[in-house]
């Protein structure tokens, strides 16, 4: 989601959730020292633990977004560091800060989660899952031609894999459309190719293994490219389920949050979870939470809704909300604004406060059958696209952040007010006291003082007669 | 090793005053064999030696005062305590070399690779460190709370290029180069993010195949026998060779199992040195018992731990002594309730601390001042004694002057021209 997210399943209370958000903070140079109580929520259906985990009792989750913050190099650094290799070797040679962020999405997440050591689950190991995701568009930056390679998106080639490990692999995703072959060449000739069916797609891959001794052997270095052999229009199908969501409304009173959510599978309906956190001086009117699917009252089989509390505690509001095939949901809400302290106001107020993104997660329905893959033959493929059974697939969307505005108040009004005060009070009460209390008395005419001569120069110099 | 002395010093062991900070010297005569041939001190692991008389009361006496010197502190082994407070005119060059005394150490065993392609290195250092580390750790925890974690870094270089000696066929790091290795590395180390308490870092390098074998220079030219140095406050490196292979076509990487016997006798060593435990040039007739694995004598532990009493009482004075200056600059600081007991509970620790240093008990003393070093940290950081929440008076003089200075003017020259008027007035008017 845009800005930064942590989710902890955790046996502490909050100091520890605290001590969490600090140490990570330091770790990762990143602003997570700003979640406190006021954007932490502990959801009830929308997330469960990943690994191993001994029931889930959801009082131990916490859930916190800070939407304003963005992700920069000073991420990047850290997150580089924790892998063994770091960027000296491996794929990650190709992570530079400079190329990665002249993209149009950047993401990057750590996950940890408890695992079995062997197959017979004696010992207990943590494992660490670091995921960076960037979009280049290579469109608008490669003269209208969809042709990318990887000198020309990272502008450095790979050299070999990371000796430290056991698996290394490049996968290019070579999908024929509409089941034309040779559409697009990819070079070099890659290790081998793999058909997968994922999120409900049959999708064919070349896979590039850094670890196998014949992919170094004619070149020191490996750039991927990949060529269209014929212009394609660039019809990409939507997806079964996505989402949008908006604020409505005028002025700085009230307003009115939409989310519409889309299915477009052609005829499974299937339920989905809404995680919605509001902060609290959005103050929402539950009785107003309607949720419309084609025209008709469309009533949710679980709502958790938990107040906010001013100053403390946020909004959360999750629904189990049933999708009727090829429709569009709508669920509105209304909220007032309200009016904050005049110390609570961030710096430049008149941006706006961000409301952090809803959270959709649902197992869609794949159209096409899908093979369940074992998790020993290929690890690295199944924790990129896991699918739980064969019939569905697991999805959590994350919808966009919004920026609402608050009545601001004028911040220079102090100072005003100091100004106009004390000149009210000098001109005013000071020409009145002066009245009051003047006593006149004669006094001789004098020869004339330095102003006076000066003056009668001046007078000279016009022509005018002197005093 | 002389038997007899050993198996005395542990018979006499159950007779003797077990408390901390207390000696025990038993006088031999002077034909007795306890002792061997040309040693006239023994010096037990616990808290006793023996002497032999001979020469006189006189000689008696000064080997006596000797042996005291070594066996519990001095004037100088205090001053380097308080290092950091003493003009550095009068300190020895070996002061601000050890640790600061501090409530807790976070020990960090490190395994530096520079080239995994050419090594691949195991270490067992879960079992090391429970094996060799674990009993000093044990005996040091009346001084700190210790706890040891460990990493492994790879593709980590020390920051200075080795020379190539032709004689020896091998790469030299000399000694001045030396404190250039360590900045590089600690970026890479990255302990200081979690952590309270002071960290130290104890790394093993394995060169990589391209410079190896790496020697250790001192400054006379010489290699080092253990390769190995320490930075004081931070920690020690050691450079673990690895013999090249005997034929060439070796598959890379190589296998390396480390000797941890060797690595942790190392460790171990510098360790003392860190804590200051090291043992001084002593006279050819003194002869120190090995601690064994315990790692240090009990006298030792008890010379480390009237240092860091005498050095928790020092900051305690000086860390209350800033907070009064503090409330002396700015006058309208509130001092919550909390703040105000834990500064009582600091001066009364400290003022105990003081009294059973001056009777003798170390081991009240030296938990009373580490209460009174706690209580005057955390009054001293607590967040409402920031200095920038208070107005200082000029902002407030600045408020206010606008508003109040039109004001005042008239009224100012007219109680001038009353005042005028009323002496005109007093020589009479007569109408």
């Amino acid at each position: 989601p845009p800005g930064l997210e942590n989710v902890c399943w955790n046996k502490g209370v909050d100091k520890a959730w605290k001590e969490l958000s600090n140490i990570l903070s330091g770790i990762f140079c990143a602003s997570l020292n700003f979640i406190d109580s006021t954007n932490t929520v502990t959801p009830t259906a929308s997330f469960k633990p990943l690994g191993l985990a001994n029931g889930t009792d959801h009082h131990l989750l916490r859930y916190a977004v800070l939407p304003r913050e963005v992700v920069c190099t000073e991420n990047l650094t850290p997150w580089k560091k924790l892998l063994p290799c770091g960027s000296k070797a491996g794929l990650a040679v190709l992570l530079k800060a400079e190329r990665l962020f002249h993209s149009s999405y950047h993401s990057q997440a750590v996950h940890i989660r408890p695992i079995c050591r062997d197959a017979s689950c004696l010992a207990v190991s943590w494992e660490l899952r670091q995921t960076l995701t960037v979009v280049f568009d290579t469109f608008s930056s490669g003269q209208g031609k969809k042709d990318w390679s990887l000198f020309k998106m990272f502008s450095r080639t790979l050299t070999d894999a990371c000796p430290l490990a056991s698996q290394s692999k490049v996968y290019v995703d070579i999908s024929p459309k509409n089941k034309e072959k040779e559409l697009l060449e990819v070079t070099p000739p890659p290790t081998s190719v793999h058909e997968a069916i994922v999120q409900g797609d049959k999708r064919t891959y070349a896979v590039y293994d850094l670890l196998s001794p014949s992919l170094f052997n004619t070149s020191r270095s490996l750039n991927v490219q990949l060529k269209w052999k014929r212009p394609q229009d660039t019809e990409l199908p939507t997806p079964i389920l996505h989402a949008q969501r908006y604020v409505s409304g005028y002025g700085l009173q009230t307003g009115e949050i939409s989310t519409l959510i889309y299915n477009t599978h052609p005829y499974r309906a299937f339920p989905v979870i809404l995680l919605e956190t509001v902060p609290w001086y959005l103050r929402l009117y539950v009785h107003t939470l309607t949720i419309i699917t084609k025209g008709k009252e469309n009533k949710p089989s679980y709502i958790h809704y938990q107040p906010a509390q001013d100053r403390r505690r946020p909004h959360l509001l999750e629904m189990l909300i049933q999708l009727p095939a090829n429709s569009v949901t709508k669920i509105t809400i209304q909220f007032e604004r309200a009016l904050l302290k005049w110390t609570e106001y961030t710096p430049d107020p008149n941006h706006g406060f961000y409301v952090s993104s809803s959270v959709l997660s649902a197992l869609v329905p794949s159209v096409i059958a899908m093979k369940e893959v074992d998790v020993e033959q290929s690890p690295l493929f199944t924790s990129l696209f896991p699918s739980s059974d064969g019939s569905s697939y697991f999805v959590r969307l994350y919808t966009e952040p919004l920026l609402v505005n608050l009545p601001t108040p004028d911040f220079s009004m102090p100072y005003n007010v100091i100004c106009l005060t004390c000149t009210v009070v000098a001109v005013c009460y000071g020409s009145f006291y002066n009245l009051l209390t003047r006593t006149f008395h004669v006094e001789e005419p004098s020869r004339g003082g330095l102003a006076k001569r000066l003056a009668n120069i001046i007078r000279k110099f016009r022509g005018v007669p002197p005093l | 090793m002389p038997p007899f002395s050993l198996e005395a010093d542990a018979a006499l062991h159950p007779l003797q005053d077990a408390s901390l900070g207390s000696l025990t010297m038993y006088v031999v005569p002077e034909t007795s064999s306890l002792l061997p041939q040309g040693i006239n001190v023994y010096v037990g692991k616990h808290r006793s030696a023996l002497v032999r008389a001979g020469g006189g009361l006189a000689a008696l006496r000064t080997l006596l005062q000797q042996l005291t010197q070594v066996m519990s502190f001095t004037a100088s082994s205090i001053s380097a305590a308080l290092s950091d407070r003493v003009p550095s005119g009068q300190l020895g060059p070996d002061a601000r070399r050890h640790l600061k005394s501090s409530l807790g150490y976070e020990i960090t065993f490190s395994l530096l690779n520079p080239d995994p392609k050419s090594h691949a290195v195991d270490w067992d250092i879960e079992d090391a460190v429970n094996r060799y580390v674990q009993p000093v750790l044990d005996k040091l925890s009346l001084v700190a709370n210790f706890s040891v974690d460990s990493q492994i870094l790879y593709y980590a270089v020390l920051g200075v290029t080795p020379r190539f000696d032709k004689e020896s066929s091998s790469f030299l790091l000399s000694a001045h180069s030396l404190p250039h290795v360590i900045n590089p590395v600690e970026a890479r180390l990255g302990s200081s993010a979690a952590s309270l308490y002071p960290v130290l870092n104890f790394l093993l390098y394995v060169p990589e195949r391209s410079h190896s074998p790496l020697y250790i220079q001192d400054k006379d030219g010489a290699p080092v026998s253990t390769n190995a140095f320490h930075s004081p406050r931070w920690g020690g490196i050691m450079v673990y060779n690895v013999e090249a292979p005997a034929s060439p076509q070796v598959s890379l990487p190589l296998h390396v199992d480390v000797d941890m016997v060797r690595v942790m006798e190392v460790f171990l060593a510098q360790l003392r040195l860190l804590f200051g435990l090291s043992r001084e040039e002593l006279p050819p007739e003194f002869l120190l018992e090995s601690p064994g694995n315990e790692g240090l004598a009990d006298w030792e532990l008890d010379r480390l731990l009237w240092a860091h009493t005498v050095e928790n009482i020092a900051t305690v004075s000086t860390t209350l002594t800033s907070l009064a200056q503090l409330l002396d600059k700015i006058g309208n600081i509130v001092i919550k309730d909390d703040v105000a007991s834990e500064v009582y509970q600091a001066v009364a620790s400290a003022q105990s601390a003081m009294a059973e240093l001056a009777a003798g008990h170390l081991h009240l003393a030296f938990q009373a001042s580490k209460e009174a070093v706690t209580s005057s940290e955390r009054a001293f950081f607590d967040p409402s004694l920031l200095h920038l929440l208070y107005f200082p008076d000029d902002q407030k003089f600045a408020i206010y002057i606008p508003l109040f200075l039109p004001m005042a003017v008239p009224i100012l020259l007219s109680l001038a021209k009353i005042v005028r008027e009323a002496r005109q007035q007093g020589t009479p008017e007569r109408c």
